[in-house]
């Protein structure tokens, strides 16, 4: 059976429900996956909950659903530079859970890893602790965090193959490695597809297991959120 | 007279250690970067998934993929390493990071951290900050002593929202440098800018702290 789907469209029919909650990868614009987010926005499904480190910018990424209003509630550590977002969230028009970064990356993980919760040091003594089980261990006071699992994962790599291996590039990798763990079933778009074979199996990133459907979304254009350059006299 | 931007990120540089692993916030603690000595090898962690950051690519060399937790474009070093933000959080609140420098709104006499939202009025987000002053194994703070109405930041309580409590190890404003210590829990002032007097210090500081 084979993973490789036409397009974005494809690869979702069937799989998208309104209610549902989505894990996305990325971090700000970079390793987004803007073909499967896009056709989310397409297919129309409301009242979504998505679980992403950030929430895209104004009209990019996570930001084209908050501008058509199909995200009722965000799971994220930070979400500047989005207008659309504060807008929505002041007006109480938005749900949103804040979790620290490294606490968001876990709780996936150990969602993946069939792990129902955890102990973490990080927000203990600040408001993520409010509500939450705190127990000591070794005279330190830590916090529980439970695991998220969402209902699909949709992530971005560079190259996968036809057996759902894939490889990641620089710092596009972010959360989509641990996104794609996250759910029963992960939809990813990568940048190309290669013959089974040609990607060495001891420089996978992610195992294919995680992989349910693949598109080739190339070509993509990637933004770049803040271009910072030096010249080369300072080099 | 008080030390300019650079001067705090230069002092906050001087707590590099050779084989340090660190941590930079944004804003002050990014000028730390510039300020590390050529005899000190220290490689610089982005919470979203590198090791080895290197300076900022050369115009025409920018890589969509490749940036710091700021978002900037970066480059990478022949030393670099990649990596997921499970991992990337596993470094950090595994203790394996020696020291991060961040920017505050407030910092407490108990060493205690705000520095990630004003209710009503800055409202994105935490990202990796409670991470790094909970996981690191040493806390830098740098920061302007009194903020732009010249109300002090040093305070006896926070008043903002904490990012993080009993955390912060060293103090660096404008005008002098902090340590708390591990007895008492308590800061020391344990250096003065220069043409700075300790009557001017105390008289901008609402913490309690050791002279």
């Amino acid at each position: 059976m084979s993973r490789k789907y036409a397009n974005a469209t494809e690869a979702l029919a069937g799989l998208l429900h309104d209610d549902m909650t989505l894990c996305v990868g990325g971090f700000g614009l970079c390793g987004i996956p803007e073909r499967l987010i896009n056709a989310v926005r397409d297919a129309g499904v409301r009242n979504l909950t998505v679980v992403s480190n950030n929430a895209g910018i104004d009209g990019e990424g996570l930001g084209q659903l908050l501008r058509t209003g199909q995200i009722r509630k965000m799971i994220s550590s930070y979400v500047g530079e989005n207008k659309e977002f504060a807008r929505q969230y002041l007006a109480g028009e938005l749900e949103v859970e804040f979790c620290p970064q490294g606490t968001l990356a876990e709780r996936c993980r150990a969602g993946g890893a069939g792990i129902p919760a955890f102990f973490t040091r990080t927000g203990v003594g600040t408001q993520v602790a409010e509500g939450k089980e705190t127990r000591e261990f070794a005279g330190q006071e830590y916090i529980m965090e439970r695991s998220i699992r969402g209902d699909l994962a949709l992530i971005k790599g560079w190259k996968a193959d036809d057996a759902g291996n894939m490889i990641f590039r620089k710092t596009a990798r972010n959360f989509n490695q641990v996104m794609a763990t996250a759910a029963p079933l992960c939809v990813a778009e990568v940048e190309g597809i290669v013959p089974v074979g040609s990607i060495e199996p001891d420089a996978v990133h992610l195992p294919g297991i995680y992989v349910k459907r693949l598109i080739c979304g190339a070509p993509y254009e990637k933004k770049i959120e803040f271009r910072t350059v030096r010249t080369k006299e300072a080099a | 007279m008080p030390w300019t931007r650079n001067e705090i990120a230069a002092r906050a540089a001087a707590e590099l250690e050779d084989g340090f692993y660190v941590n930079l916030g944004i804003g002050i603690p990014t000028l730390v970067a510039n300020n590390i000595s050529d005899a000190t090898n220290v490689t610089l962690q982005s919470e979203n998934g590198m090791l080895g950051i290197g300076p900022f690519p050369l115009e025409g060399e920018e890589d969509a993929d490749l940036i710091n937790a700021g978002k900037q474009t970066i480059s990478e070093l022949p030393s670099s390493a990649y990596f997921g933000s499970a991992e990337s959080f596993a470094m950090i609140r595994g203790g394996h990071i020696d020291l991060t420098i961040l920017g505050a709104l407030e910092v407490s006499e108990r060493g205690d951290i705000a520095n990630w939202m004003i209710p009503g009025k800055m409202i994105k987000g935490m990202g990796g900050a409670m991470d790094l002053v909970a996981g690191v194994k040493r806390v830098i703070v740098t920061m302007d002593h009194c903020n732009k109405g010249g109300e002090p930041k040093f305070v006896q309580q926070c008043s903002l929202p904490l990012t993080g409590k009993a955390v912060v190890d060293m103090l660096i404003t404008d005008l002098g440098v902090f340590e708390r210590q591990l007895s008492t829990g308590r800061f020391r002032l344990s250096e003065i800018a220069p043409n700075v007097t300790r009557e001017e210090i105390a008289a901008q500081t609402s913490a309690s702290y050791d002279e």
